[in-house]
């Protein structure tokens, strides 16, 4: 878990590089006590983006949060994450109740003049989209929290999906036509670095990916990951066809 | 098509608009607004089409005042006949409504226009006073990247001023005007937009004058348009252009097109 003083570091060196806009993932980033003061410093360099569950939210916290937006020019984002738009389907990925409790926390966030993007994970047929978001987006209305921003994020064939799906099949790769036809700056790695407790890595997909991990220990340093990365993975193949997903704004799908 | 255009005649006094979006009813009320005011080159910073009717109308204007025009993602669009606009959307109301208006704008777009479209630089140099001045679409790295005045951080503008070599740099693209200083002097402005209006309840639209100050800086001034937009409307509703986009115009809030929009920025609309 990071704390506020090696976020800080970090914070400095972004600048130095010219950082555009930060952002906060998991687990859970609200389970780390010192979230609300990471995020307070944040806001004094760029933007924040949080991907929570929303189901641990505070009134407090927000509170706090919503009073320094109003003295600086950057925002924050709370993308809350679902796996479905109704209990039924969402519950059974992510345990009972959370669901409920998730909407709690997208109502509190409208409360206190946040604007939330839910990003809902792909569990049905793509032709079902339309009907899927507007049964939610009534939902949403219902509970008061009309202006919510929905986005479907496709599936990522890793982890436990495999279990469920399949995995990625061995032609979904990025071939170097590919590269060559959306450019380096369409998926993440183009732009972007995660920094966790063990170091730099090139992406938030491939945490675990032991080559992913670019620069590390005590010593680990944004300048030094700034390297290319070989786009051999499954995950990339997604990142070719939906651009970067963990972005609040990510270019259109390529089929 | 050179991508870059240098300017070698020093300015004192110029005009930035943003996105005409085919209203060509805005784009004569800020000419003879900035035209009064002494500005010696008047600028179209990208996305002369869009939105509104009658796209060939903004043509004739630009040529005859002369505006020097930059290449906006929608301009790459309708020139080569791509098959949307390139704005990114995701959500599929956005992108039902992008598709309505970009494919009437593009129908409605004469060849020659469309030439026109395909030949303009996506990037203007030029010096005012002791400055230097880079004016792009979206930023000079990517045409259609969105620079949201709450989604930028000031490190980044600073990166884009030393990575480009200017001293201000002027973008359009987001539909909403805005300004920061930067360190070291460096200034990043965004010109607004003379196609529709910015979200805030309000019909009139926005562009910008630059002008050289005592010291040899560069200042800025937002100037508001007001203009026939009920003539407009009903223009839009006569080519059938679709009723959400008509409401904007009369009651300037944006109905479509709002998957882009940061939260902070969103929330100061009502949709």
């Amino acid at each position: 878990m990071l704390s506020l003083e090696t976020v800080e570091l970090y914070l400095l060196q972004a600048e130095q590089l010219g950082v555009k806009e930060f952002y906060f993932t998991g687990g859970e980033p609200f389970l780390n006590r010192q979230m609300v003061p990471i995020l307070l410093r944040t806001l004094d360099f760029g933007p924040a983006t949080v991907l929570t569950n929303g189901t641990v939210l505070k009134d407090s916290w927000l509170e706090v949060l919503a009073n320094k937006v109003r003295t600086v020019p950057y925002g924050i984002e709370f993308r809350v994450s679902l796996d479905g738009f109704d209990p039924q389907s969402n519950d059974a990925i992510r345990g009972d109740g959370v669901f409920v409790r998730a909407m709690k926390g997208i109502a509190k966030l409208t409360a206190a003049r946040f604007l939330p993007i839910l990003t809902v994970t792909r569990s049905w047929p793509e032709e079902d989209d339309e009907v899927a978001l507007e049964r939610f987006g009534q939902a949403l209305a219902e509970a008061g929290c009309g202006q919510a921003r929905v986005k479907i994020l496709p599936t990522l064939k890793m982890g436990a999906e495999v279990e469920r799906g399949g995995g990625y099949l061995a032609e979904e790769r990025v071939e170097p036509w590919m590269l060559e036809e959306v450019g380096k700056q369409h998926f993440v790695c183009g732009h972007s670095r995660l920094v966790s407790d063990r170091g730099v890595h090139v992406c938030p997909i491939l945490l675990e990916e032991p080559e992913g991990l670019l620069s590390l220990g005590k010593s680990a340093s944004l300048q030094d990951s700034l390297r290319p990365f070989p786009l051999r993975y499954g995950a990339c193949y997604t990142c070719y066809q939906f651009g970067a997903i963990c972005c609040n704004t990510s270019p259109v799908a390529r089929q | 098509m050179e991508s870059e255009l240098f300017i070698e005649q020093p300015l004192s006094r110029i005009a930035c608009f943003g996105g005409l979006y085919s209203n060509y009813l805005a784009l004569q009320a800020a000419i003879d607004d900035a035209l009064q005011l002494g500005c010696e080159q008047l600028f179209c910073l990208g996305d002369l089409g869009a939105f509104g009717p009658y796209p060939d109308r903004v043509f004739p204007l630009l040529q005859e005042y002369q505006v020097q025009c930059l290449q906006g993602n929608y301009d790459d669009s309708i020139g080569h006949q791509l098959d949307d606009c390139q704005c990114g959307y995701t959500d599929p109301r956005d992108n039902h409504f992008a598709k309505l208006s970009y494919d009437y704008t593009l129908a409605k777009t004469a060849e020659v226009n469309r030439d026109f479209l395909r030949s303009l630089p996506k990037l203007a140099r030029l010096n005012m006073g002791q400055q230097r001045l880079l004016l792009c679409h979206g930023s000079p790295r990517q045409t259609n990247e969105f620079l949201w005045e709450s989604g930028t951080s000031s490190a980044f503008l600073e990166y884009l001023c030393e990575q480009y070599h200017c001293d201000v740099l002027v973008g359009t693209h987001s539909g909403i005007k805005w300004h920061r200083h930067l360190r070291d002097g460096k200034q990043f402005l965004n010109c607004g937009v003379l196609g529709r209006p910015e979200n805030d309840g309000r019909t009139n639209v926005w562009y910008a004058i630059l002008s050289v100050d005592e010291q040899g800086g560069v200042q800025h001034q937002f100037r508001r348009v007001d203009y026939d937009y009920e003539r407009l409307a009903r223009e839009m509703r006569s080519e059938g252009l679709p009723e959400e986009f008509v409401a904007t115009v009369l009651t300037g809030y944006w109905t479509t097109c709002l998957e882009v929009l940061p939260g902070k920025e969103r929330l100061l609309g009502k949709h």
